[in-house]
């Protein structure tokens, strides 16, 4: 896609190193994103009733497990200049199987592995596509995501599996010491700062950074490219196959339609977090803050009785502001810089 | 260098030709293969039941596919030049409910009006996403996202759960969806009165060949002097006015709408432009190809249920076409590149 239309970069003077501006600037969106989430949470809990309950934050906290969980892997992803949109298919299929595995029979410990490990096929298959083919990432995605989404229904038709024990399924929605933190919470936590070193502390997330400014460059530099990508879309669609047997025994239903149009709703988090769609930018904390942003906000309103659909214009308005502001004000500082060099 | 001065004039000339025949070839191979695949389809469907080729069979096939195409040709000129409406389906939507809740609340507007009116609405939905995209200079892809979740909110608080039926709209707009001319159903002459008409600005006009070349290098496009961000406006704004056609058309042909018509469909559309052929990132392909693409995945849905396939097959079928469809055209594209590779090297 066209990298030059993006004008954030034109704003930095040549004299200034490039690492320390783009380093700045990345704080500053994280900051803005943190200051507004704590902005709508004092609102919220001053002004909607129910808010500030911790019955509430356990199920806001639930809510957000699953996008957050297929979230992480594909900010990796992103920031090399790919994209996954058959994330939520794979969780999907994952699902799907899942619950076909468990009418045959098998323990459910050994149906988990299995899902988690055909989560990973499934992924391969992404990456074989992608590293090998050097097929756009955008276009195989959106074919697999049809494919895997049809191969559920194959496998499971119209029907819901939902005889799992309930051992499992009330463990999906525990909570640590009966408080308010869900255990899926502390995984995902747990999860989360796994990736969040491999990205920010290691030098293969430092070259994953490398890849998406210039892959061209980065191969030249010795970084292997495709290996990179292929392991990502493999653990991409592990975590696609977790996030699947989380869903599943959270709502103790396993059908094909599992989390439908799911893979929008991560790629907004991702975005708004402040990732480059381009790659080479953007960090594992404000994709948090972004996902965190993103759930208080529909809750809130839901307990003010807003409908569920009509908050999409809250989605789509956040996702479009956080894109166009920055770059709006970066285009105009330019402009403003260069007038008095360049009188026309 | 030592040939004589006579020489150079006539090689370079022949080699353009057998080029351009190569380029003209290798385009007839893309468009060819679907033709192909289509064909086969139909010929397997129709041995196992002949009644799969009756003119009433094929009508409703040319009805399925209409409002696809049109939504697909209106992407192709978006995606020739290197963007993405990922919002169609949404415009669609908004669009559909629109026009019902016009003719349900003043039956008497004449459908020509009904028409215009949803192309407007779907033109103004393109302007915001062209400004965005064009303007603000934002990828495409996150903000036609923003603007899909945007105007399927909209369409969600102005419905507020209601539903139109096809008894609230007057019989003349539902002739739109199931009338004939000369046999063939008027949403199918619609889609191919508008597959031809910008197939041939693409084709014939300098604007129109400006995007192609916006999508092969966007760089290079503006330092030769393509006005690329007014270029790429106006292919949203004939993007979201197709949309909104498609609406309309939606509104005729089912009649029932309420605020979830259309959702998905943005993927379908897309994949309908990348089966034909046209290139996800720009530079290449024709809304014929699109057309065909969509009518290809449309025959799919019909032909399984013919052959007495499970239809949940369906979806993973499109899915292996989309990935069949890539996986070739980069074949194609390898191969022509050795090819005039092997071409240049004999010349020098």
């Amino acid at each position: 896609m066209a990298r030059d239309t993006v004008a954030v970069d034109d704003a930095v003077p040549p004299t200034e190193p490039t690492s320390g501006v783009l380093r700045s600037a990345l704080v500053r969106w994280d900051t803005v994103l943190l200051v507004v989430l704590a902005a709508v949470v004092v609102v919220a809990g001053v002004l909607v009733e129910g808010f500030a309950s911790g019955r509430n934050l356990q199920f806001l906290l639930l809510d957000v497990v699953a996008i957050a969980l297929i979230a992480l892997p594909l900010t990796l992803i992103v920031i090399t200049g790919e994209i996954d949109l058959s994330v939520a298919s794979t969780l999907g299929l994952c699902s799907a199987v899942m619950g076909q595995l468990w009418i045959a029979g098998l323990p459910l410990e050994l149906v988990v592995v299995l899902v988690i490990g055909l989560g990973a096929v499934l992924g391969a298959v992404n990456a074989v596509f992608v590293t090998r083919f050097a097929l756009p990432s955008l276009a195989v995605t959106i074919g697999t995501l049809a494919a895997y989404r049809g191969l559920a229904f194959v496998v499971l038709g119209d029907q819901a599996v939902a005889d799992f024990p309930f051992l499992w399924t009330d463990a999906a929605s525990s909570t640590v010491a009966d408080g308010t933190l869900p255990w899926a919470a502390v995984v995902t936590i747990v999860l989360a700062v796994v990736f969040g070193v491999v990205l920010h502390a290691t030098p293969f997330g430092r070259s994953l950074y490398a890849m998406g400014n210039n892959a061209e460059a980065a191969t030249f530099a010795g970084i292997r490219v495709a290996r990179a990508k292929f392991w990502l879309f493999v653990v991409s669609g592990a975590v696609s196959g977790l996030a699947g047997v989380y869903w599943t025994l959270r709502f103790a239903s396993a059908r094909a339609d599992n989390a439908a149009g799911l893979e929008l709703a991560v790629v907004a988090a991702v975005l708004l977090g402040g990732v480059s769609i381009f790659g080479g930018r953007g960090t594992l904390l404000g994709v948090l803050l972004g996902l965190l942003l993103l759930g208080t906000v529909r809750n809130a309103l839901q307990l003010a009785d807003v409908a569920a659909d009509t908050l999409n214009i809250v989605t789509g308005g956040l996702l479009i502001a956080s894109v166009v502001v920055p770059n709006v004000v970066a285009i105009s500082r330019t402009r403003l810089r260069r007038r008095p060099r360049h009188p026309a | 260098m030592s040939t004589p001065p006579t020489a150079p004039a006539a090689p370079p000339a022949k080699a353009d030709e057998s080029r351009t025949r190569f380029v003209h070839k290798l385009w007839l191979a893309r468009e060819f293969g679907i033709v192909v695949a289509l064909g086969l389809l139909v010929l397997v469907t129709t041995l196992d039941n002949p009644a799969f080729l009756s003119p009433q069979s094929l009508r409703d096939l040319l009805l399925g596919a209409a409002i696809l195409v049109v939504l697909a040709v209106g992407q192709t000129v978006v995606i020739i030049s290197r963007n993405i409406d990922l919002s169609v389906g949404a415009v669609l939507g908004l669009v559909a409910f629109a026009t019902g809740e016009l003719l349900s609340t003043a039956p008497d507007t004449p459908t020509a009006v009904a028409v215009l009116v949803g192309i407007g609405m779907g033109a103004v939905c393109g302007v915001i996403n062209g400004v965005l995209v064009a303007a603000a200079r934002v990828p495409a892809l996150v903000i036609t996202l923003g603007t899909l979740y945007a105007f399927r909110g909209i369409d969600h608080s102005w419905a507020q759960g209601r539903q139109i039926n096809a008894s609230d709209m007057p019989r003349s707009f539902l002739g739109l969806g199931t009338g004939t001319v000369l046999g063939i159903p008027v949403l199918a002459v619609i889609a191919v009165v508008v597959m031809t008409v910008v197939g041939f600005y693409l084709r014939s006009y300098r604007s129109g060949r400006e995007l192609y070349a916006i999508g092969s290098e966007p760089a290079a496009a503006r330092l030769s002097g393509i006005p690329v961000g007014r270029r790429v406006f106006t292919s949203f704004v004939i993007c979201g006015a197709l949309a909104g056609l498609a609406g309309v058309l939606y509104a005729a042909r089912f009649g029932t709408i309420d605020a979830t018509v259309g959702t998905g469909i943005e993927l379908q559309v897309v994949a309908a432009a990348v089966v034909g052929g046209v290139a996800i990132f720009g530079g290449s392909g024709s809304v014929y190809g699109a057309t065909l693409g969509a009518l290809l995945l449309t025959t799919i849905g019909s032909s399984l249920a013919v052959l007495r396939i499970n239809p949940f097959w369906q979806q993973a079928v499109v899915g292996g076409l989309i990935l069949a469809a890539i996986g070739l055209d980069r074949l194609l594209a390898v191969r022509a590149a050795n090819r005039l590779r092997g071409r240049s090297s004999h010349g020098t």
